[in-house]
């Protein structure tokens, strides 16, 4: 928070008086500060006629300042120095803006401001009492103080009070070392408190497997309750009773059945709500953070993998306003622990009597080379599985290419995916740009369990522009209030022939939005109920010079990348004639397609579904090991960082395709990741511009027409379970819990 | 040393303090119930409930006057209605039930249910009997008068009496401080048609046994005062000063200027 440095400002002082002065009495009287008064008596300094001085420091955080109207600016000043500031902000965010970091507990940028800790208070000069900066706005000329007595002595007030029933027990809280009740007490808070009474006890709420209470330390900020009901959208959590009484509690037992229920552990400014799974592991400061991407949805969220030695121990959001603003979902946080179970770390082969015996990698190498040597080149086959990075994909497809063979795809784009225009699988109105809309249609996709923080910033607009929402697909529960039109392809023929009444909607909407799931790129009729919705798109004019809102919402990690490398199978059937199968971290195949004598090679990280049919394990890196490119689902890529080593003898997907490939004979023409991702740049350029959204070139217009039938079978939900969908989720001990106590029978 | 002394004495009055505090008053209690529900076969949210017949049109006619899209204003009205229905106290259906016609979450109603500690979440007698505590009524024996009342019913707080007549529980000012000490009567025997609430004031450890007997035999008592030298909140034995009629303002003599 910055309060570090406040921190420390403000105790050096402090600490030398003390110093001095215990060696003489050994209380230290605890005294109102008395200059409060004299500073006030003190004669002001003769108005200048010359304007103040912009503010010399930078604005916390680096924060940027908007004007959406440059006549709506207006003027305030904060410790004398002039700030100029949009017109509705807050005295904190002017401060905020001045580089003043105003000490808070309840205030939450992202959160209904509540004005309820007090510690923001500052003092305005003409106002007879000091101000909650967080809930006053800031009005033209107005002169704010931060740093005068009467500011510090309202503060000291404030966290003595918050102090009186908050428990000594920071040597065994798990927010020990990233509290702000902490830090700021450090700032603030006196070193005894003149409390005598007995401190409150609160019972302990049974929120679920993620997350875990101390409700005794609670500071009631309602920061959590505001989080549920107006992010999460599940109103679960409340404030109880009233005066010394108040606890924050869900009344009748009740889990906190939202698929972000986690990032309540981060909103919470004390040690009420911590980590379970996260309990008295380490502490943070013994914690390396490595800046990674969450690779279990196609949002890409942006991570910070906090791991010790070898061993990954949690995981935080980190901010980017474009993708997860400050939230990611509980199977992005919790899914860890999956690292850390069934993992492969040796190459093995199975013997004849079919169980796995460990090689050297260069005998299993030899065995792989040789049988695919033996086998012709159109019945190698390669899938690449949801969790791989785009530089593993490229080396799969030359190394398959090189062997003759062309059928190379990924798991999730379905038996014929169409990767010729790239508007036609990604998200082009980009998930920040979805705030833009005003009237969504769902079409097959459940974004609530398919990408949590898509899900999050539409039910954003629908809470902020009171958006419309009409869903089509097999009926689900959605956060947010939205009209259920059809189970489907019926109600989708409906819609574009203009019977339904949900077209008048479609139609008189300013930014209208169509969101396709990418679950139907599964069915045969994708081509023809693609064709449908880009009627749908038509009518509703959802795709313009200045907007454009036809989305599709990818559900892996990787499916977005393979695409733009043109991973496109040759034939759709080919598995079913394959003789050599290259599985590299593929899980979710039907591997009963693969006929017997097929040979498959399992490249991953997992013992997942796949393992047991292989015939060869090569143990690869997972994303938290290796550095590798992801694209997510709205064509932004973006590069995971290794935070731990890898486990056992696993090395990282390109390399072994590489040195599989030498002994194979047909070496590929890189060594090294530089050398590899200069090969993507012939590819698709767009991969290497990380952290940078490339929007698709041309539109879905150019789209032939669309000769198939397309079947009336009702769609169904992609993702069965939230919290398994992948090889390291389903090894989570922490997911499997939420799936048995969150997830509705 | 001597500051060292200082500190050991300190300690040594706190931790007086601690068990002074623990042995001699346990902390009060306002409400009836704890700030967490736990399930109980006459309180748990499967059981049904269901404003009746007669208060479904009650119900309308509080939704009425708030506009249709603020319904939730209507909160404390209808929580009000419940607990008179249902003999005196609010089970947790009946909160679910009023959520349902105000359309909020569950949770929301639970906030105000628990706020006001007027809305009893556990079960309460047909007559429940409210001491003020505040300080002019503490000042003038209140303490006395619910240690009268609970060692006449042989309940203790919040508790109900075995016949299921008569519950005792504290409230806060209710201004009738003239009058202190004062009890407060809700009689839920009646449903919410014959609901009263009434307020018996001037009342002394002797009367309120009497009032509770009364009410046991089902008798109505005048409410207000219960010393018969009182009028109303004028003092005992007629007014002492303030005799005439009062004398009209000092105004300005406008006409002279």
């Amino acid at each position: 928070m910055g309060l570090g440095m406040l921190a420390s400002r403000v105790i050096r002082p402090t600490a030398s008086k003390l110093s001095r002065s215990s060696s003489l009495h050994f209380i230290r009287p605890i005294v109102s500060t008395p200059e409060t008064s004299s500073a006030q008596s003190q004669p002001q300094p003769d108005p200048t006629p010359d304007p103040p001085p912009p503010s010399p420091r930078p604005p916390v955080a680096g924060a940027r300042v908007h004007f959406p109207k440059p006549e709506d600016a207006i003027e305030v000043f904060v410790d004398g120095y002039s700030v100029k500031v949009p017109k509705g902000m807050t005295v904190l965010q002017a401060c905020e803006i001045a580089g003043v970091d105003i000490p808070r507990f309840c205030y939450h940028s992202r959160l209904s401001i509540a004005g309820n800790c007090r510690m923001c208070l500052v003092e305005v000069e003409k106002t007879p009492k000091p101000v909650a900066s967080c809930a006053m706005p800031a009005l033209p000329g107005m002169k704010i103080k931060t740093d005068t007595p009467l500011a510090k002595k309202a503060r000291e007030g404030v966290m003595e009070f918050l102090l009186m029933n908050h428990p000594l027990d920071c040597p065994i809280c798990d927010q020990g070392g990233e509290c702000d009740l902490q830090d700021q007490s450090m700032a603030f808070g006196s070193d005894r408190g003149r409390f005598t009474e007995v401190k409150r006890a609160v019972v302990d709420k049974n929120l679920g497997p993620l997350v875990k209470t101390v409700m005794t330390r609670c500071i009631q900020c309602t920061r959590c309750v505001r989080f549920a009901t107006e992010v999460a959208g599940v109103q679960d959590l409340g404030m109880l009773g009233r005066g010394s009484g108040e606890e924050i509690g869900t009344y009748v037992e009740k889990l906190m059945t939202s698929e972000l229920s986690g990032n309540v552990i981060d909103i919470c400014p004390v040690g009420a709500l911590t980590s379970k799974p996260f309990a008295f592991k380490a502490r943070n400061w013994e914690l390396k953070g490595t800046e990674s991407i969450d690779v279990t949805d196609a949002v890409g969220s942006n991570i910070r993998i906090d791991s010790r030695g070898p061993e990954v121990l949690r995981i935080l959001p980190r901010l980017n306003e474009d993708i997860n603003e400050e939230w990611i979902s509980d199977k992005t946080r919790f899914c860890y622990d999956g690292l850390k179970r069934q993992r492969l770390n040796d190459p093995m082969i199975r013997g004849a009597d079919g169980r796995f015996k460990t090689v050297s990698w260069r005998d299993a190498l030899a065995v792989v080379a040789e049988v695919a040597l033996q086998v012709k080149p159109e019945e190698i086959v390669g899938i690449a599985g949801q969790l791989s990075d785009a530089e593993s994909m490229m080396a799969l497809k030359d190394f398959l290419n090189r062997m003759g063979s062309n059928n190379v795809w990924c798991e999730g784009n379905g038996p014929n995916p169409d990767a010729d225009l790239r508007s036609g699988y990604i998200m082009n109105s980009g998930i920040a740009g979805l705030e833009k809309a005003d009237v969504f249609l769902l079409v097959g996709t459940q974004p609530r369990v398919e990408a949590a923080m898509v899900n999050a910033r539409i039910r954003k607009t629908v809470r902020a522009n009171q958006a419309k929402v009409g869903y089509i697909g097999p009926a689900t529960d959605l956060n947010y209030d939205h009209q259920h039109l059809g189970t489907g392809p019926k109600t989708l023929i409906e819609l574009a022939e203009g019977r339904h009444p949900f077209c008048s909607a479609l139609a008189n909407a300013k930014n209208p939005a169509i969101i396709v799931g990418a679950g139907l790129f599964e069915r045969e009729d994708k081509d023809a109920i693609f064709s449908v919705v880009e009627t749908i798109a038509k009518n509703a004019k959802v795709v313009r010079p200045d907007w454009n809102g036809f989305n599709v919402l990818l559900l892996k990690a990787a499916q977005a990348a393979a695409l733009d490398l043109g991973l496109v199978p040759e034939s759709a059937n080919s598995i079913e004639s394959a003789k050599f199968v290259y599985l590299m971290g593929a899980d979710d195949v039907n591997m009963e397609k693969v006929p017997s004598d097929a040979f498959v090679v399992y490249q991953g990280h997992h013992g997942d579904q796949s393992v047991y049919r292989a015939n060869i394990i090569l143990p690869a890196a997972a994303f938290s090991e290796k550095e590798g490119i992801y694209e997510n689902t709205e064509g932004c890529s973006q590069q995971t960082l290794p935070a731990v080593p890898t486990v056992g003898d696993a090395r990282d997907d390109w390399k072994i395709i590489r040195a599989l490939s030498e002994v194979a004979g047909v070496s590929l023409p890189y060594d090294s990741l530089g050398a590899i991702r200069a090969r993507i740049r012939t590819v698709a350029p767009n991969l290497l511009n990380m952290d940078e959204r490339e929007l698709a070139t041309f539109s879905a217009s150019l789209k032939p027409d669309c000769s198939h039938k397309m079947s009336l079978t009702d769609f169904r939900p992609a993702i069965d379970n939230f919290y398994m969908t992948d090889s390291i989720t389903r090894a989570s001990k922490i997911m499997a819990q939420c799936s048995a106590t969150l997830l509705k029978k | 040393m001597l500051g060292r002394f200082a500190a050991a004495k300190r300690v040594l009055e706190i931790r007086e303090l601690l068990t002074r505090r623990h042995t001699s008053s346990p902390l009060r209690s306002f409400s009836t119930a704890l700030n967490y529900h736990l399930d109980s076969p006459d309180n748990n949210p499967d059981l049904p409930w269901e404003f009746t017949s007669t208060n479904k049109h009650k119900v309308k006619e509080i939704l009425s006057h708030y506009p249709s899209n603020y319904k939730q204003s209507a909160v404390i009205p209808l929580l009000d209605l419940a607990q008179q229905q249902h003999g005196g106290w609010l089970p947790v259906s009946a909160m679910n039930a009023v959520a349902k016609v105000i359309e909020v979450a569950p949770i929301r109603v639970y906030e105000v249910a628990t706020f006001y500690s007027m809305f009893n979440r556990t079960k309460v007698g047909k007559y429940h009997l409210l001491v003020c505590g505040t300080t002019p009524c503490m000042i003038r024996g209140s303490r006395e008068i619910e240690d009268a009342l609970l060692k006449h019913l042989g309940v203790k707080r919040n508790e109900v009496t075995k016949d299921g007549l008569f519950s005792v529980g504290e409230m806060e000012c209710m201004g009738c401080c003239v009058n202190a000490p004062m009890i407060t009567v809700a009689d839920y025997s009646n449903g919410s048609e014959g609901y009263t609430y009434n307020y018996y004031e001037d009342v002394t450890p002797k009367r309120v046994v009497e009032i509770v007997e009364l009410l046991r035999r089902g008798e109505k008592l005048p409410p207000g005062t219960q010393n018969p030298k009182r009028t109303k909140c004028g003092p005992e034995g007629g007014n002492t000063t303030l005799l005439s009629d009062p004398k009209p303002p000092p105004c300005r003599d406008l006409d002279a200027c």
